[in-house]
């Protein structure tokens, strides 16, 4: 093992391994909440607005820097979006004041 | 900040979004959880703001704050009935980011820290991220207009799967001419710009022709599929500029959507093969040819209040009709008033109620049913012999008995015991067949009343009947 490793198997190491933690950490997730999962994992998924922010950042404006800073609003609304909406869904799960007693399903 | 410390903030914020989806295992934990991924994204952002310092940070941000802008008016104003349409914009959305991002790399590698010109591998990843993209956005318009009842004006995004000969042929085609010039993209020295138009172009129209075909019942599956895919995209743009976080986020994101899909199938009792290629429900509304001969019990909405208040136990079963008449503040208000008589009552709920996962939970959390009422379909199963009325609400396919039945179209679906409960009480607009086009041999059952009309007016006569 001379030379490191080819960034790209590195990331493939990282892939694989994400790719597991998501399955492990997904089945566990109750299906009472299936809904706000997919609008949470929008929000992630949109941390793509780190590639836009680059995209955008040259100080010299050219066609890909424009095209930047569009990715960073579109991915903008999908982060400010999918956290608050997920927000707002989670705050109906909020018990509401009954009568204890009774354990959850 | 050294490239050092950037990686581990951004190790940082991965870990803050594998938290943010565990969190989501109990809903005593889910806020937290939600914190903890905004925590992690206001990581990356600031740190990523941080490193293109010297750039033109003061556009960037206006951008971000026109987007959030338009995001937080969106979330607060979206009623829960829209869920899907939401989510299905908001996979577009991810799509669109990553295309415009691939674009842009392949113009100017080197404002990514990519190597100018771009190595085979990094040409590779770009690719990839690009075709998955442009699939998930326009897949994803016609999935909105779909769910959104946009077919009524354009016959593009009609709920009815639209199906021609050769269909899946023509697809297939498509999709080996993109990869063929995705392949000449890879193998070119200069940037092959004509190339990578070509099949970012095909990759566009591909995402239309997959969705198209695949009816409004299926919905679940493609939402859940198309989640998948914006992940990968995600993961995709991550390889090629060599991020980690990008690579976790879209690989947790991607593996999310794909359980999803297969928990959907599973309930449908459908392969995923089968939901792709589409035309279920193609002859939607037909009817099964003896549904005249037998004869239903019908009742009034007083009656079923008489059945419901003298029952010890009652389980409900929401389905679709249910979100679509928005009956499900009324169905609340009647819970209260049978709870207040000292009925036990619980909900049902079939992983498919709804045009989403889990979306009939989001409906009835809105009004204000609380979720220890509300269970799911392996949990109360066990226990529909033993209850007194079942009421099904805008339910059909899920509470079908003929899914027990060898060589019924349904065979082997999972559903709700509702036909064990000692009565029936079914809530339907009229006798026409479910998505599946069957006959339900629960509504001729002796024990089984039928109530004719709109979800939201009968639950409200009951109400009513109740007071």
């Amino acid at each position: 093992m001379g030379a490191a490793a080819d960034p790209t198997v590195v990331n493939l190491v990282i892939f694989v391994l994400a790719v597991f933690v998501g399955y492990h950490v997904i089945w566990n997730v109750t299906p009472a909440l299936h809904t706000p999962l997919m609008s949470v994992t929008n929000a992630i998924s949109s941390v793509i607005i780190v590639g836009a922010i680059l995209a955008a950042a040259p100080a010299e404006p050219d066609f890909g820097s424009i095209l930047g800073v569009v990715a960073v609003a579109l991915a903008s609304v999908n982060i400010a979006g999918g956290f608050l909406v997920t927000q707002r869904m989670l705050e109906m799960f909020r018990k509401k004041d009954r009568p204890a007693g009774k354990s959850d399903g | 900040m050294t490239a050092n410390q950037v990686t581990l903030w951004y190790l940082a914020a991965s870990v803050l979004f594998i938290l943010a989806l565990k969190g989501l295992s109990s809903p005593t934990t889910a806020r937290r959880g939600n914190l903890y991924g905004m925590i992690g994204m206001a990581i990356a952002v600031l740190v990523t703001l941080a490193v293109v310092a010297r750039g033109r940070v003061d556009l960037i941000v206006l951008a971000m704050i026109a987007g959030g802008a338009v995001g937080a008016f969106v979330a607060r104003r979206v009623q829960m009935t829209q869920m899907p349409e939401l989510v299905a914009a908001m996979h577009s959305l991810v799509g669109m980011a990553a295309v415009l991002i691939a674009v842009a790399a392949v113009n100017n590698p080197s404002s990514f820290g990519v190597p100018d010109p771009l190595p085979a591998g990094n040409k590779l990843e770009l690719f990839i991220g690009t075709f998955v993209g442009a699939i998930t956005f326009s897949g994803s318009v016609i999935a909105f207009g779909k769910l959104a009842g946009l077919g009524r004006r354009f016959r593009l995004f009609s709920s009815a799967p639209i199906v021609f000969p050769g269909q899946h042929w023509l697809n297939l085609a498509i999709g080996l001419v993109m990869i063929g010039f995705g392949v000449a993209f890879f193998l070119s020295e200069e940037p092959n710009w004509t190339a990578f138009i070509v099949m970012t172009g095909l990759a566009f129209m591909l995402g239309v022709l997959i969705i198209i075909p695949i009816g409004g019942a299926d919905m679940p599956v493609v939402i859940s599929m198309l989640n998948s895919y914006s992940g990968w995209a995600a993961a995709g743009i991550g390889f090629s500029l060599g991020n980690a976080m990008l690579i976790i986020a879209g690989s947790l994101v991607g593996s999310s959507g794909a359980i999803l899909s297969y928990i959907m199938c599973r309930a449908m009792n459908r392969s995923f093969v089968s939901v792709i290629l589409g035309g279920f429900g193609a002859e939607e509304g037909a009817r099964a040819a003896d549904a005249g001969q037998r004869t239903v019990k019908s009742g009034s909405a007083e009656d079923a209040a008489f059945l419901l208040e003298n029952a010890q136990s009652v389980v409900i079963v929401p389905g679709y009709g249910l979100a679509v008449a928005r009956a499900q503040h009324a169905v609340k208000e009647m819970v209260d008033l049978l709870i207040e008589k000292g009925v036990q009552v619980r909900f049902a709920i079939h992983p498919v109620a709804g045009r989403m996962p889990g979306h009939m939970n989001v409906l009835l959390a809105e009004a204000e049913v609380p979720y220890d009422l509300v269970f799911e379909m392996e949990e109360i199963n066990g226990e529909m012999g033993t209850v007194d009325v079942a009421l099904v609400l805008g339910a059909n396919d899920v509470v079908n008995p003929l899914a027990y039945e060898k060589g019924s179209p349904i065979y082997g679906m999972p559903i709700i015991d509702v036909h064990k409960a000692r009565t029936v009480i079914v809530n339907k607009r009229s006798m026409a067949a479910g998505y599946a086009g069957l006959d339900n041999p629960l509504f001729y059952m002796d024990r089984t009343m039928m109530v004719f009309g709109d979800a939201k007016k009968v639950v409200e006569d009951i109400v009513k009947a109740l007071h």
